[in-house]
């Protein structure tokens, strides 16, 4: 009987221990969790310090999830090196587990840029996991001033976690637009408004110089008093292992649509890795939950001898901050088409008569039909393009691609 | 197993069903007290034009991407109905960016619900099947699309 | 306003305690009753458009609507009557022909009410048809009035078509255009399934119902519409229509706005055109050119199918019903003048023709009297509204009824009477897309099933009550049948005893 191994205890583990049980039940299954935690939802955290979910209701899986799926858990425990001649994974306290068959789904880790007198800096912390929430939580207070480095989807969605329990927030970033990775500047503007009317101030295309005790102080000469320092500049997959065990890395572990990096019997899935983008047709890191925990399946479904491809990733990101939601998905190549509406704006962005990505701010109903016209490559003449570019409606498809839609089974 | 299906030329867009859904689910007696002056938030949707019209509600997928997308977990599917844990639920919609019917809406405190085929409540029968005056919704053993 | 108003007929009542503001009967009610005001968060309506049909109230989920007639009312005088005044304000209006549709709602005679049927005690035992076989199935057509042998002395089997019936009704003419295609989709494949007939009316046949052709009678009609060789083919009998009882003399007119799409071609006359059948055929002026009409068709049919000949019930009927027997038709179907037409002028409607069962009756016996009942079967129409209808019809010589308003009401039909309108809420006579989809054949095949096997089973425990199991044996049995109130002439047409003689 095969022994699977799995690196890492988050989402794409759980896909990997679900995608290995949906073909066989046999086999054990060993966890390597970094965290002493039983799986969580990580973007969860923001939501626990808003007081929207709690410790117990942010398991990501029910109780007894590891037990009815044969897995053992060892808890707090990293793994430091693979062996791929041995066919073990050596942990951070020298033992060893071996595997038949491996995924690596270590995930990824905070980027911190090596800022001048950082060190000072009393009460700092990161904003990843539960534990940093957990931190965090504990430095709050009503007149606390925070100051949050990085305006992207992390910082954000922490500011708007602890904005009701301090006493102001300032958020600062490089890029001169606030989610800048998956926001043009006009959606970002609206989007900054927003933050703003909800008392969330900003330092944009400024960054932090050097850090002294409770002062930043910036490049633009600015100086800023805080309280608590939240560091949300960015992530890096976490690729060593495979790297050093010879496999391929660029940003991330480098993966097929099978889940398979190029080292024998060793699968990868998640944050840690570089995978196939439909929405380009590139190899990127989709840092994002539903590719985690689909690569994950994926990678589980090949490890236990089933077949899975995984071949319709594209990056795609719903939010929302102080009851704005906003959707977006895909690359912003090509022609764009605008459509302004009381509650915000829906953009999208069509090349070669296929819908390549979007962005919704304010108007997220039905979605999912933009998503899927991405992810199915829907070539745009068999559609009402007019229609589409209004509103998400399944009107845009013809009477006989509804029936087959709806019809049956799917 | 059985499933809500609309056939579009029979529907007459008359909403019956988006308010006989609101009504399943409020977990009252009478309609005129669980909708009386009150915004609808049913979990099956008309769409349409002047001409076509059609409900939509869960398709209780096969293998559903909004159960593999819920970045809480709270989408879990169990004899070949797929649930919602609302306490588990916080609105990020993420489920509505992955499902593609666009089958998902979220309820009046922004927490996503969905359709469980009013095998939750007390109907016994999803209530808009059975409330539909031109059985244009209807609830059968179906195999691949016709 | 000013001089040409009339106050509304009903008033919408709605009970704001109940009303959701769901705005199902806004969408629901193609006359535009209902709306939904922003302004005061409440539905409102407008009564004038409202013609009663009850969609809204059958729609409504809380049960918050109804219709009621509306009580301002003129002064009362018994030769004056409201509805009466209130028609000369619309013509003094309009200077227009008043026009309704679906049968005579005046309270003239009806004579089935007045007729009881008998039922065996002792000395003839009823018969319980859930232990018993009980026969209803009829065929149409002309009978051998003596046995026929050959030169060789042997038996002659030979028989004119025929027409099976499972059980003694069909449903009567009502083309399509006049009614939707589902109406027809519904009607065709209910009768398939009970083993009656439908019949297409002068609209022509859609392509789509020419599979249910053996259950289908085909009708030609004064505007011959789409009438050609395959499908005069496609039915199991042809209908020539002569007259309609609820507008016994004039002819018929479909305005052009509902000649379009599928309706323009079955008829085979071009979109938008009125069509008008005209009052007479151009051809018949005699039972020669009847008879004429009457073998071209069965000449064009091999003479494999059976000729109808539809006339409207009027004063010398008996007369008319001899020479149509003598013209080579199989059948006779009599129209009464309570029928339901989809649209004729209120005044030939409400005084125009003679009731059914006096038709009936005076031409059985009259057929009879001249030794040529065999000739034909009689088809009875124009009201039949119930089993002990039927019952009635049969026993007063009738082969078989024809039912339509029943069908419509299994159908969905309130009779508003506003058919002419085009609007239909039902969606039955209506062309419009939106409406039409309204009458789902699944649910309007099912329910005339319903309809159907309810009568055929009342009219099984009548029989049996009689003492009489096969339908056939109560053909023109008219001693199963006794008047009350009745005078002696109208007992002498009728043919019955009065109750206690």
């Amino acid at each position: 009987m095969k022994h699977y191994v799995i690196i890492g205890n988050g989402t794409a583990a759980v896909g990997c221990i679900e995608g290995i049980r949906s073909v066989s039940a046999d086999g054990g299954i060993t966890v390597i969790s970094a965290e002493n935690h039983p799986v969580y939802s990580r973007p969860l955290i923001s939501y626990y310090l808003e007081g929207k979910t709690d410790l117990e209701k942010m398991r990501y899986r029910g109780e007894g999830f590891y037990e009815i799926n044969g897995c053992r858990v060892i808890y707090g425990r990293k793994a430091v090196s693979v062996n791929t001649s041995g066919r073990t994974v050596i942990l951070d306290d020298g033992s060893s587990v071996p595997y038949d068959s491996l995924c690596v789904a270590a995930g990824s880790r905070p980027f911190v840029p090596p800022f001048p007198g950082l060190e000072t800096v009393g009460k700092k912390f990161g904003f990843m996991t539960m534990d940093d929430a957990l931190e965090l939580e504990k430095a709050l207070s009503e007149d606390a001033r925070v100051l949050i480095v990085g305006a992207g989807l992390i910082g954000l969605k922490c500011a708007e976690g602890i904005c009701g329990r301090v006493g102001s927030i300032t958020v600062c970033d490089l890029a001169d637009r606030v989610l800048s990775s998956i926001l043009d500047a006009d959606c970002a503007a609206i989007v900054q408004d927003h933050l703003e009317k909800n008392g969330i101030s900003f330092l944009l295309g400024d960054s932090v110089d050097k850090f002294c005790e409770s002062k930043a102080y910036m490049k633009s000469g600015k100086q800023i008093d805080f309280d608590v320092l939240v560091l949300a500049v960015g992530v890096r997959a976490n690729t060593e292992l495979v790297k050093e065990a010879g496999g391929k890395v660029n940003r991330g572990i480098i993966i097929n649509c099978r889940a398979e990096t190029d080292l024998e019997d060793i699968y990868a899935a998640g944050d840690c890795t570089e995978g196939y983008d439909a929405s380009t047709g590139t190899n990127r890191v989709l840092a994002i939950l539903p590719n985690a925990y689909m690569q994950g399946y994926t990678a589980g479904v090949n490890m236990a001898g089933g077949c899975s491809v995984h071949d319709r990733a594209i990056p795609m990101n719903s939010i929302g901050f102080f009851g704005l939601h906003m959707m977006t998905a895909g690359s912003y190549e090509g022609e764009m088409t605008e459509e302004k509406i009381p509650a915000g704006i829906k953009r999208l962005f069509i090349k070669d008569g296929i819908l390549k990505g979007f962005i919704l701010v304010g108007a997220c109903e039905r979605a999912g039909i933009y998503t899927s016209l991405i992810r199915d490559r829907t070539p745009l003449d068999t559609i009402d393009l007019e229609l589409t570019k209004k509103v998400a409606t399944n009107l845009i498809f013809s009477q006989e691609s509804r029936r087959k839609k709806f019809g049956g089974i799917v | 197993m059985k499933r809500v299906y609309v056939n579009e030329e029979w529907c007459l867009g008359c909403r019956l069903c988006e308010y006989n859904c609101a009504f399943a689910n409020s977990g009252l007696g009478d309609m005129v007290l669980a909708l009386k002056d009150r915004k609808i938030f049913p979990r099956i949707h008309v769409e349409g034009n002047d001409s076509i019209t059609f409900a939509v509600s869960c398709r209780h997928c096969t293998d559903p991407i909004c159960q593999k997308s819920c970045i809480a977990g709270a989408i879990s599917k169990a004899d070949g109905v797929v649930r919602i844990d609302r306490s588990k639920c916080v609105g990020c919609l993420t489920c509505v960016l992955v499902c593609p019917y666009g089958a998902l809406s979220p309820g009046e405190d922004g927490i996503m619900q969905k359709c469980e085929l009013c095998l939750e409540n007390a109907c016994g029968a999803p209530a808009c099947v059975t409330g539909c005056p031109n059985k244009a919704i209807v609830y059968e053993e179906r195999s691949d699309p016709e | 306003m000013g001089i040409e108003f009339i106050y509304p007929e009903f008033e919408v009542v709605r009970d704001r305690d109940r009303c959701i503001a769901c705005r199902v009967c806004e969408r629901q009610c193609s006359n535009e009753v209902h709306s939904y005001s922003p302004v005061r968060g409440v539905m409102i309506s407008d009564e004038s458009k409202c013609v009663n049909c009850q969609r809204c109230v059958s729609l409504c989920p809380t049960r918050a609507l109804k219709i009621v007639k509306s009580n301002c009312r003129l002064r009362e005088n018994a030769n004056w009557q409201d509805e009466t005044v209130k028609e000369i304000y619309k013509q003094a209006n309009s200077g227009g022909v008043l026009l309704s549709s679906m049968g005579n709602p005046k309270p003239l005679p009806v004579y089935w009410d007045k007729i009881l049927i008998n039922a065996s005690q002792v000395t003839n035992p009823p018969i319980d048809p859930l232990r018993e076989p009980m026969e209803t199935k009829v065929f149409l057509g002309k009978k051998p009035s003596a046995v026929r042998r050959d030169s060789e002395g042997k038996l002659d089997f030979s028989i004119s078509p025929q027409i099976e019936l499972a059980m003694p009704v069909m449903f009567s003419a009502m083309s399509y255009g006049s009614i939707s295609y589902n109406a027809h989709a519904s009607l065709a494949r209910a009768a398939t399934e009970l083993g009656i007939l439908y019949n297409t009316g002068e609209g022509g046949l859609h392509e789509d119902f020419y599979k249910y052709g053996s259950n289908t009678i085909v009708q030609v009609a004064s505007g011959r519409f789409g009438v050609h060789e395959d499908y005069l083919e496609a039915g199991a009998a042809i209908e020539i229509k002569m007259g309609q009882g609820a507008k016994p003399g004039i002819g018929g007119h479909l305005p052009g706005t509902k000649i379009v799409g599928d309706v323009s071609r079955t008829r085979m006359i071009p979109e938008g055109s009125d069509a008008i059948s005209p009052a007479p055929h151009h051809d018949i002026y005699s039972i020669e050119d009847l008879r004429q009409l009457v073998y071209s068709l069965k000449e064009a049919t091999e003479y494999k199918k059976p000729v109808i000949v539809k006339v409207a019930a009027v004063h010398n009927i008996a007369a008319i019903a001899s020479g149509i027997a003598r013209s080579g038709a199989d059948i006779i179907a009599i129209d009464g003048f309570r029928g339901g037409p989809g649209a004729a002028p209120p005044r030939l409607r409400d005084n125009v023709g003679i009731p059914i069962e006096l038709a009936l009756a005076s031409v059985d016996q009259r057929l009879r009297d001249e030794g040529i009942r065999n000739n034909v079967s009689l088809v009875a129409g124009g009201s039949i509204r119930s089993a002990s209808d039927v019952i009635k019809a049969v026993a007063l010589g009738a082969d078989a009824c024809y039912i339509a308003t029943a069908a419509l009401l299994a159908l969905g039909c309130h009779l508003c009477r506003t058919c002419q309108s085009g609007k239909c809420n039902w969606g039955i006579a209506t062309q419009r897309p939106d409406l039409v989809k309204r009458l789902n054949p699944d649910i309007g095949s099912e329910r005339l099933i319903n309809l159907m096997s309810a009568w055929r089973h009342e009219i099984m425990e009548i029989m049996g009550g009689m003492g009489i199991n096969s339908i056939e044996a109560l053909r023109g049995n008219r001693l199963m049948l006794r008047g009350v109130g009745l005078n002696e002439k109208e007992l002498g047409i009728l043919g019955i005893s009065h109750a206690g003689e």
